[in-house]
């Protein structure tokens, strides 16, 4: 239990994938003018992530025991996404047309946000040794560090839109600036010992 | 566009950083020295020249409603040999650039052109789109790197997998370490990003005025 914990512990604040890992930075860049798309986005990355650690363990299981692994990791891994996605996309403009509508071309990017892939292959990495519940784990929690920064990133630029600003910082650049100010904010959980404080 | 152009947009006008804003992921995450810049630009640039000449010699074959998924699979077959490749190359280049170089594959500039050029163009003009939107992913990638190694580290061109110690610039304990880490990724592209806003807003103003006084 309390290895599931500083797993998710570090997936969101330590090493948040945005922030310290740079995982997923064109939805984070892309989606972030308003805290309602940045959220949605959010539970859709917190959704496939899990999904797809789960579904990539069983798969990166089948290579190893075939012995393909070495060479068909990438391939079959974002094949397996790029699959999930398409049927993320199909069940949300079922069920939900307003949020479908809202994240507009960004849902079948999901296929192509590095977070997704990056949390199977952080997964299969054999240094981390992840189990089946760690690895959904760390895909869950990945996806809060996502959300918790794309939310924090899509208030503050909220409020950048009445600032006077010099012609050449407008777009993108502040908001690069904006999120290295909320990274040098995140930089303070490095060195944090959950371990000492949990008294372990 | 004659190819020589289709070749420089891509240089200049579309450069992949400094332009479209695409590929963020590998470039704020490996350009903490030149060398990594430099080997993931020419990692990247490998993959998208390949990846575009066979995506525009397949593009009457492919069915267009599994374009993308066929796309996917040509790129990563390209990134896998790249892996493959630099890691018995150039380990330690491989081990500093880790899960980067099999998320190549989701890099949106090589999706990006797929989609938008090489489904669309002849070889010739496929492979001189990609090898210009490769060199200017690279060299976005060695500017940024540049800043980043020099003013956070000090040094310039440590290399040690090719033999280059480097040299100090900066006297050691003056460096902004801050720049190395996460955060200065952000914060030196950010500034690199007004810096060409601004320049690119001057040289079209003198442009324009130039292109008055002719009148």
């Amino acid at each position: 239990m309390v290895d599931l914990l500083l797993i998710s512990f570090g997936a969101i604040f330590i090493s948040n994938f945005v922030l310290a890992r740079f995982l997923g930075i064109c939805p984070f860049l892309g989606v972030s003018r308003k805290i309602e798309t940045a959220l949605g986005m959010g539970f859709a990355v917190i959704f496939v992530m899990t999904m797809a650690s789960a579904i990539t363990y069983g798969v990166q299981k089948l290579l190893v025991r075939h012995g393909l692994a070495e060479f068909l990791q990438t391939i079959s891994f974002i094949l397996v996404i790029a699959v999930l996605v398409q049927f993320v996309e199909m069940i949300l403009r079922k069920t939900s047309p307003g949020l479908y509508q809202a994240l507009g071309i960004y849902l079948p990017l999901i296929t192509t946000n590095c977070a997704v892939l990056g949390v199977a292959l952080i997964n299969a990495d054999p240094g981390e040794g992840y189990n089946f519940i760690q690895a959904m784990v760390n895909g869950f929690s990945g996806g809060v560090g996502f959300t918790l920064a794309i939310v924090l990133f899509a208030g503050l630029r909220e409020r950048l839109e009445f600032a006077p600003l010099p012609k050449a910082m407008e777009g993108f650049p502040i908001a690069l600036i904006l999120a290295g100010l909320i990274s040098i904010a995140f930089l303070g959980f490095s060195g944090f010992r959950l371990q000492a404080l949990l008294g372990l | 566009m004659k190819r020589w152009q289709v070749f420089a947009n891509g240089i200049f006008r579309e450069n992949p950083i400094f332009r479209l804003v695409l590929g963020m992921c590998p470039t704020l995450a490996v350009s903490t020295a030149v060398v990594n810049g430099l080997g993931m630009g020419l990692a990247a640039t490998f993959v998208l020249v390949c990846s575009n000449v066979i995506i525009s010699l397949l593009r009457n074959v492919i069915p267009k409603e599994v374009r993308i998924p066929c796309y996917i699979v040509v790129i990563a077959t390209f990134v896998t040999i790249v892996d493959k490749v630099m890691a018995a190359s150039a380990p330690g280049l491989h081990q500093v650039l880790g899960i980067f170089i099999p998320l190549i594959v989701v890099n949106c500039i090589i999706l990006g052109r797929a989609e938008a050029f090489a489904s669309k163009n002849t070889v010739g003009r496929a492979f001189m789109d990609g090898l210009g939107m490769g060199i200017g992913f690279t060299l976005g990638l060695v500017l940024l790197s540049f800043f980043r190694e020099v003013l956070g580290e000090g040094m310039l061109l440590v290399a040690e997998d090719f033999g280059f110690t480097g040299w100090r610039i900066i006297p050691e304990d003056n460096q902004a370490l801050m720049l190395i880490l996460p955060p200065g990724a952000f914060i030196t592209l950010g500034l690199l990003l007004a810096g060409i806003n601004k320049l690119s807003a001057k040289l079209s103003a003198a442009k324009d005025l130039a292109g008055k006084g002719g009148e």
